[in-house]
């Protein structure tokens, strides 16, 4: 069994993966990246669509091509990547942590790095998660699986499909569907307003004349051996409406029901996960409840865009970078999610410094105000002219903003969307 | 394999967990059996969806058949997995009392177990319930602790019992919908929807839900199966509600009730419902069932949460009328019925396979040891099983052990190529076999892997592989 | 006529207004970037998409022998290196699906050139072999 020592450790080789790692090499620090696909990019290199990198690189790129550009950055670095390689168990033992990962080429390999960041992503929310009745017939498949499987392996997964959930990954796989040559029957959504990208509802849906059911749950799936049909039910005012259900006939099923972060590794360590976000809880350095381990990416929070991702991991990065350098943690103040907020990440600010926060609301909304308190006083009030949960909102707080913080020692910052 | 219209000592129609323990039971002496199963492969019908259960003796009184199988199908347990090598592990049984009044049920339980020669059972107060199983809800007034009972996983246990049994000369054939059978001097010729015959001196049959059929096309006594459909959650392994041993509630009249059993590869199963219906393949899931297992899980065990839900499906039992049917048809020559093996027939069907080789024996089948019998199966390393340094040195030989297909479930590629060369070529047969796509993604991160994998080990093309076989195509084709 | 649109640029997706003038000429409302504008006049005149897909991969050397490798290329992502009229994308794919695009391909390679006479290329989107 080898083992080797590093600086650091990242685990995941997509995006977040390699902009963490980028950045701790950029530090001068040795770093590793364990990647379980064969090749560095992660989910990037299944969304071959555009629409990626315009505020990381002001161009508009497909995700083979956002994954290459920092691929090739992280080939030119010092950093070595492992790929191939699954993560089994990662221990925590004070000094060091101790990453168990196995491989075809390597055998099992133990990587001791001072510091590690968390970089896996996220899964797809899948049938039983959702608990849709009904029977168990091949051509149900989860939206990116079907991804996968059409533009990576070229195979087709069914001819006539329905996509539940407006998801951005169901809205690209019907556009995708479409221009392989199968029929998109329709897309059902429980909610009032769809949850993707609102672009993603123009060009992938209304350019293929689309049905999208709003308000609508699906109620059963047909099928003794393959999918033959949905049982598809209306909503109003919180009630399904059985006497106005509909039926679908379609072979293929496919969800798009929302992203899970990936924490089964992060709980194992003992990592303090929020249930709101399904990721750790982590303070002003992106750190997590176990010292030295830093978290960025979807496995932190699901994000709408790879360049919020990179963004993020970049200052995951640095900051266990900071950490390794002997930099510790000053006052930090609580941040807690006010009126018509989901969540808001990070858990904890340095009043001492520049600090970006992302947050989803609970509603939609035109000409809605994010208002930041802090200790009950407004220090941030601020117009926004459209908000709705499927759209990220990230924003700063700097020092200036946060002074009152530094004195009072439980201070504590509430934000809102009014 | 034999083929075509081969002679056989012993056809038996029906590759549950009936079948194949009657299958490995003949396949012990010198003779020529076969076993047909309709489906694509083996346990794939009732067999497939139930609870898992090894019981407890203590559920049905001695008057009954399936009672006495039952005790002795559980006892026998520990010696087939060190032979078969399937997941079993007597974890135990707890049955709880919420109310006063249902203590007396409880002491009835107690009871029919001791009467049944079950040993170690024994009557529990709150306190030691709550020392059991500290997960139990607060309303707990009591309840009964049956050491003995355990779970398995009921697959794997079939395919271990087939491999053994084709190992020591069992004729399988698969895809055999049995719709034709006829009598000529000694021999039945029974022949499958497809045009292929094979002849016997004797029938078993074991044929499950299609009992009732089977028994007609064979002229011989006229029954109902009647179709009992059981719903089920499939609980993550990360759960904090999984308790230690089985808990079951007090039963009713008509049925053990909802359970909730830590299954032995460490995920959670709760339900079954226990619905009438007519159709027999009718495993479709319903909302309001569904939403009933988790009240129900909930009164025993109130931490169990929705979001921990991994999956839910349906399975089928086939009853008759309260007991099995295992018996000799007085209606046609060497014909026997095993039918309406509901539950307790996972913890019976050992002694099963004992029960009806007596039955053979009778009927006139000449039974002489096989000399050479070896029953063991060649064991699978699973990657989930091993310390990373047995994992290593098994890298080393073979480097698909460190490619790793199924994150959730930890199974990897070398698995699954094993699952394949023994004739899983379906998605479900290798998930039953390997556990690859079981958890909580339930197939989302591996599946294009695995059929990757089908079609290099079996040069089948993308729009060939099955789910279940039949028309269960995963894939339409290729760009 | 006032008409509202979504500006599809880019992932901000700003609601779009756009409004008839004397003349053929149109007013644009709402955008946050000049591109907005732009893909207004665009959508309502002939609307444009950028086309993205696969190619076959062919020539694949397998490094790992006769057993090929679970890592084996079957797919080369490409697309179009900007957006082309609507009504030419289906027969554009088609010609792409018939393509196979023999390894290894660089990102960048040009696929086909100045499609339908629009000045755009399909370009490969990844290195690949």
């Amino acid at each position: 069994m080898k083992e080797l020592q590093f600086d650091s450790a990242v685990i995941g080789g997509g995006a977040a993966g390699m902009a963490a790692a980028l950045e701790l090499s950029a530090r001068g620090l040795s770093c590793a990246v364990i990647e379980r696909e064969d090749e560095l990019g992660g989910i990037l290199m299944q969304c071959i669509h555009n629409g990626f990198g315009l505020i990381e690189f002001n161009e508009e790129l497909s995700g083979p091509e956002f994954a290459q550009r920092l691929e090739e950055k992280v080939r030119s670095a010092a950093i070595t990547p492992f790929c191939g390689a699954t993560v089994i168990e990662v221990e925590d033992n004070g000094e060091h942590k101790v990453i168990s990962c196995v491989s075809g080429a390597w055998g099992v390999i133990r990587i001791k790095a001072r510091a590690v960041v968390l970089a896996m992503g996220c899964r797809e929310r899948n049938r039983g998660n959702i608990r849709i009745p009904g029977s168990r017939p091949a051509g149900v498949f989860t939206a990116g699986l079907a991804q996968r499987l059409v533009n990576i392996e070229g195979y087709i997964p069914g001819k006539d499909v329905v996509i539940i959930g407006s998801g951005d990954i169901g809205l690209i796989m019907a556009r995708r569907m479409s221009w392989i040559g199968c029929k998109v029957h329709a897309v059902v959504e429980i909610l009032p307003y769809p949850s993707g990208l609102t672009r993603n509802i123009v060009q992938c849906l209304k350019d293929f004349g689309i049905p999208l059911y709003l308000s609508h749950l699906t109620t059963n799936i047909y099928g003794q051996d393959r999918v033959e049909g949905v049982e598809v039910t209306p909503i109003e005012n919180g009630a399904l409406m059985f006497d106005r259900s509909f039926r679908i006939p379609c072979d293929t099923v496919l969800l798009s029901v929302g992203l899970v972060p990936e924490n089964e590794l992060s709980r194992s360590l003992g990592i303090d996960l929020s249930p709101m976000t399904n990721g750790p809880w982590v303070d002003s350095t992106l750190m997590t409840s176990v010292p030295g381990v830093f978290a960025c990416g979807n496995v932190l929070h699901v994000h709408d865009l790879v360049d919020f991702v990179v963004e993020e991991a970049r200052r995951a990065g640095s900051f266990a970078a900071d950490w390794l350098a002997g930099r510790r943690k000053d006052k930090e103040l609580r941040v807690k999610a006010g009126s018509n907020v989901r969540y808001v990440t990070p858990g904890r600010l340095d009043p001492a410094r520049d600090n970006k926060l992302y947050l989803r609301t609970l509603i939609v909304k035109n000409d809605a105000v994010l208002e930041v308190r802090l200790n009950n006083k407004t220090v941030r009030s601020q117009k926004k002219s459209h908000v709705q949960p499927s759209e990220m909102i990230s924003f700063n707080l700097g020092p200036s903003e946060l002074a009152a913080a530094r004195e009072s020692p439980d201070s504590v910052l509430e934000v809102s969307i009014l | 394999m034999k083929q075509g219209s081969d002679t056989f000592d012993v056809v038996i129609i029906g590759a549950g967990v009936s079948g194949a323990n009657i299958a490995r039971r003949l396949c012990s002496y010198e003779l020529d059996v076969a076993l047909v199963e309709k489906e694509a492969d083996v346990s794939f019908g009732i067999s497939k969806a139930n609870s898992g259960i090894v019981h407890g003796g203590f559920h049905h009184g001695s008057k009954y058949l399936k009672a006495r199988l039952e005790v002795l199908g559980a006892s026998m347990f520990d010696r087939l997995k060190a032979e078969l090598d399937f997941p079993f592990e007597r974890c135990g049984i707890v049955v709880v009392a919420l109310h006063e009044d249902e203590m007396r049920s409880v002491e009835q339980l107690y009871t029919q177990g001791v009467e049944n020669g079950v040993i170690g059972i024994e009557m529990c107060s709150r306190e030691r319930m709550l020392e059991l199983e500290p997960k139990l809800s607060s309303d707990t007034v009591g309840g009964l602790y049956a050491p003995g009972g355990g779970i398995v996983e009921p697959y794997r246990f079939v395919f271990s019992l087939v491999e053994n049994a084709q190992k020591n000369g069992l004729s399988l054939l698969t895809d055999y919908k049995v719709v034709q059978a006829r009598r000529a001097g000694e021999l039945w010729t029974v022949t499958a929807a497809d045009g292929r015959a094979v002849q016997a001196r004797y029938v078993v049959n074991a044929a499950g839900l299609f009992a009732d059929e089977v028994s007609r096309i064979f002229g011989a006594e006229e029954y109902l199966v009647h179709a009992r459909k059981g719903e089920y959650y499939l609980l993550d392994r990360q759960t904090k509600a999984k308790p230690d041993r089985v808990v079951f509630p007090v039963p009713t009249s008509v049925s053990k009730g909802m359970l909730i059993v830590p299954t032995v590869e460490g995920t959670v199963l709760i339900g079954p419902t226990a619905t009438k219906v007519d159709d027999k393949e009718d495993c479709a899931t319903t909302r309001e069932e569904l939403d009933t297992i988790l009240k129900s899980a909930r009164n025993m065990i109130p931490s169990i949460s929705e979001g921990d839900v991994i999956t839910s499906f349906a399975g089928i039992r086939s009853v008759i009328e309260e007991d099995f049917m295992i018996e000799a048809s007085a209606k046609v020559p060497a014909f026997i019925h095993v039918a309406g093996i509901q539950s307790p027939g996972l913890t019976a069907s050992p002694a099963i396979g004992e029960y009806v080789k007596d039955l053979l024996k009778k009927a006139g089948l000449r039974l002489v040891e096989k000399a050479d019998f070896d029953p063991f199966v060649r064991k699978v390393p699973r990657a989930k099983d091993l310390s990373p340094f047995e994992l290593d040195a098994l890298i080393q030989k073979d480097p698909a052990y460190g490619e790793l297909v199924c994150r959730c479930e930890r199974v990897t590629e070398a698995e699954i190529v094993e699952a394949i060369r023994r004739g899983h070529t379906t998605l479900d047969g290798i998930k039953y076999f390997t556990r690859a796509q079981m958890g909580r993604c339930q197939g989302g991160f591996c599946t294009y892997k695995i059929l990757k994998i089908i079609m290099r080990e079996t040069g089948m093309k993308a729009g060939e592989i099955t789910k279940r076989g039949g028309a269960s195509t995963v894939l339409r084709g290729e760009l | 006529m006032r008409q509202e649109l979504i500006c599809i640029t880019c992932p901000i997706g700003c609601h779009l207004w756009v409004e008839g003038l004397a003349g053929g000429e149109i007013q644009v409302s709402g955008n946050k970037c000049p591109r907005g504008a732009v893909y207004a006049r665009e959508e309502t005149v002939a609307p444009k998409r950028v086309v993205t897909a696969t190619c076959r991969a062919g020539g694949y050397r397998d490094p790992h022998g006769p057993r090929p490798s679970l890592a084996a290329p079957r797919r080369v992502p490409i697309r179009t290196t900007g957006a082309i009229p609507r009504e030419g994308i289906a027969g554009l794919l088609e010609s792409l699906y018939a393509l196979e695009l023999s390894l290894p391909v660089r990102k960048g390679d040009v696929v086909m050139r100045d499609v339908l006479g629009t000045g755009i290329d399909v370009v490969v989107t990844r290195s690949i072999g």
